[in-house]
């Protein structure tokens, strides 16, 4: 049998996440001086094949490929990894990868348990609105995938400072302070994307079926992901919801995602479910 | 030449020894040139700090080397020599060449992992060299030390973590705050552990630094100490509003600062994180402040616990370092081994050989073929150019005697013959 060239970018690119991830945890029990940082090379060296994967298959399927729950998830770790780069390069900070990578595999290793065909878009999607639709969805998913990971450096390092028994982690996190305010930052980088998201997804669906609101299950979850982010952005600004109720509501806050992300295709239906 | 190491530190010595035997600053020339022209020893490094007097030298003789430095340091402190053999140590050869790597990573030192020793190695070093006291050797041994040492603390956590109660707190605000030179600090009350770590936070960059005490005075005293802003110890509690950082330490027998108090503060600080320090024994500060969020207090037992297990951290690194240490004392050997007349002249025969085919060869290609006769003819005039070359270093060579290890090695360096790196090869 003839493997497909997508399905094998897929393959190469999921193992190196796994590498990825598996170094990425032995750094955080390692006791040596320096990070090492084949996490990030392992993970540079999937995203390759992972990119590769997802041109193949806009090539062939002729769309962005995002219809169906394999593509779907494969693009969210992607857009994860995308916005993980930008900080990795940006901020450098230490064990990062060990906290992000863990993350774009799980997402990714859940696409690989769905089918993998390529479909044609079907009539009712053949828009311009759907890829800013879907890019703008999906990069303020990725947004709170990160503010999770960062949340998660948030607690372990805020338990080592309240705790006074100093690990070798506390020596390589940052700052409780850098993470809480690339934490912010994130967040206020997820919040509009998502807003966006739902303007197009609203005016696209005034133009496809001449009503801007439904009711469908994947509208009201994203109304309720929009809500609880709107939550942690008001309590932050105005009675100072910061530190560790910011991190904490964050992971909570991303959870909602994934559940609107899987929950809503697998067990609710409406118009966002793939056929 | 053999290597010597003969001295005395604040494990085999008290002060008051220590103190007599010192080559402080002006005697130090003096004493570089009278060791200088003293019997068997050929190659001298003195090395003194205040918790260590050691000579270094490459000696002719092992033992009237010894002999030699003794009288010598008997004789310029003019100190008896049975105080001096109750003190001193000495290590010889390989010993001498691990304690010379230990001394300069600070693996011998009375708080292990501190850096200064490094700095005062190479002062050391430097007089030596400015007076030529050292040679082929000791230069390269002690070039070998200061990258030993460098390896270990880049390699090794040895010199990591803080092992003062001042520097751990400071170590601590900047996993809090991810830039201090943004935070204000505010200091209650005086003492030298408080004002130390007062300093040192100073040093990290710290702004706006507040003064408060119960004396006006004593707060005047420190604000103009430290250029900081005094506040009347009655409203310290409201100016904590603008501190990030706070250190405490009064002689007060109650709490100065509760939990409701610190909780009314966070809701005007808009919950911004706070890092408070208490020193005072009595405390001073409600110790249920640690549970409210964003605010973060140690007290002196709490630093002092990590203060102690970075002590044992720093053992364990240890001993990662000594392993480095032996590592490269091999490498030493190897080289010094590879100061002998027999291995130089072999290197500088394979050199010559080597270049000699290599030409050979391009310049036959370029003639093309040719008859036999003619390439044995070219073969023969080559060889016979590069042995008549070679020969005279090869006498001298074999003939040198006192400057040895002098010629031995400018042949080496002229030729760029890598001996350390073909016997590499070979095992």
């Amino acid at each position: 049998m003839q493997i497909e060239t997508n399905v094998l970018l897929f393959e190469f690119a999921l193992t190196f996440y796994l590498l990825a991830t598996i170094s990425g945890v032995i750094e955080i029990f390692r006791g040596k001086k320096d990070t090492s940082r084949a996490a990030l090379y392992l993970a540079i060296t999937g995203f390759v094949f992972h990119t590769a994967n997802i041109i193949v298959r806009y090539i062939e399927g002729g769309h962005i490929p995002v219809t169906n729950m394999h593509e779907a998830t494969s693009f969210l770790s992607w857009s994860v990894l995308v916005l993980f780069f930008f900080h990795e390069f940006k901020y450098k900070l230490k064990l990062l990868s060990s906290f992000i990578m863990p993350i774009v595999f799980l997402i990714m290793f859940s696409s690989s348990v769905f089918p993998r065909e390529i479909k044609a878009l079907s009539p009712a999607l053949q828009s311009y609105w759907f890829g800013i639709h879907v890019i703008l969805a999906f990069l303020g998913d990725a947004a709170f995938a990160m503010a999770c990971g960062i949340g998660v450096m948030y607690l372990v390092q805020e338990r080592n400072v309240k705790s006074k028994h100093l690990s070798r982690l506390f020596q390589k996190l940052p700052s409780l302070q850098t993470l809480d305010e690339i934490n912010y930052h994130l967040i206020t980088l997820g919040f509009p994307l998502l807003t966006l998201a739902m303007i197009s997804g609203v005016v696209w669906a005034n133009s496809a079926w001449g009503s801007y609101w439904r009711w469908d299950p994947k509208e009201v979850w994203s109304l309720i992901t929009w809500l609880i982010y709107a939550l942690v952005l008001h309590l932050r600004l105005t009675v100072g919801w910061s530190g560790k109720k910011a991190a904490i509501l964050s992971i909570a806050g991303f959870l909602v995602v994934i559940f609107a992300f899987f929950g809503v295709t697998l067990i609710l239906k409406g118009s966002h479910v793939f056929p | 030449m053999n290597i010597l190491v003969i001295g005395l530190n604040h494990k085999t010595a008290p002060i008051e020894v220590r103190e007599k035997v010192a080559f402080a600053g002006p005697k130090l020339q003096e004493a570089i040139h009278m060791l200088k022209g003293s019997g068997a020893v050929k190659e001298s490094i003195i090395l003194s700090t205040c918790n260590r007097v050691e000579i270094y030298a490459g000696v002719s003789d092992v033992d009237s080397g010894v002999e030699n430095v003794k009288g010598f340091i008997s004789e310029f402190h003019k100190v008896k020599r049975d105080l001096l053999d109750k003190s001193l140590y000495i290590h010889k050869g390989t010993d001498a060449i691990r304690h010379m790597y230990r001394v300069a990573s600070s693996l011998d030192s009375m708080v292990v992992g501190e850096p200064q020793i490094l700095g005062q190695l190479k002062d050391a070093f430097d007089a030596a060299l400015k007076n030529r006291s050292t040679g082929v050797i000791l230069n390269k041994l002690m070039r070998k030390s200061v990258s030993v040492a460098k390896r270990i603390r880049t390699e090794t956590r040895i010199a990591e973590s803080a092992v003062s109660i001042s520097f751990a707190a400071v170590e601590l605000a900047k996993k809090i705050f991810d830039d201090l030179s943004t935070k204000s600090f505010m200091l209650i009350g005086a003492g030298e552990m408080a004002e130390l770590a007062a300093r040192h936070l100073i040093n990290s960059g710290v702004k706006g630094v507040y003064i408060t005490n119960r004396t006006i005075a004593r707060a005047e005293e420190l604000a103009l100490e430290f250029h900081g802003t005094v506040v009347p110890f009655e409203n310290f509690v409201r100016e904590l509003i603008h501190t990030d950082i706070v250190i405490c330490s009064t002689g007060a027998p109650n709490y100065i600062l509760l939990r409701e108090q610190v909780q009314k503060l966070m809701k005007e600080r808009k919950q911004r994180q706070v890092f408070i320090i208490d020193i005072s024994v009595p405390r001073n500060i409600d110790p249920q402040i640690n549970e409210i969020d964003n605010v973060y207090l140690y007290d002196v037992d709490s630093l002092q616990g990590i203060v102690d297990t970075n002590i044992q951290e720093r053992a364990r690194e240890a001993e990662k370092a000594e392993q480095i240490v032996d590592e490269e004392i091999g490498s030493f050997l190897k080289w010094q081994d590879s100061l002998t007349a027999t291995s130089t002249i072999v290197a500088l025969r394979n050199k010559a050989e080597e270049i000699r085919k290599s030409e050979l060869e391009k310049v036959l290609k370029k003639l093309g073929p040719m008859e036999e006769e003619k390439i044995k003819a070219i073969e023969y005039l080559t060889a016979s150019i590069v042995n008549k070359l070679i020969h005279p270093p090869t006498v001298a060579l074999k003939a040198a005697n006192d400057d040895k290890e002098e010629m031995l090695d400018v042949v080496q360096k002229l030729f760029q013959l890598d001996i350390e790196k073909g016997k590499n090869e070979e095992t």
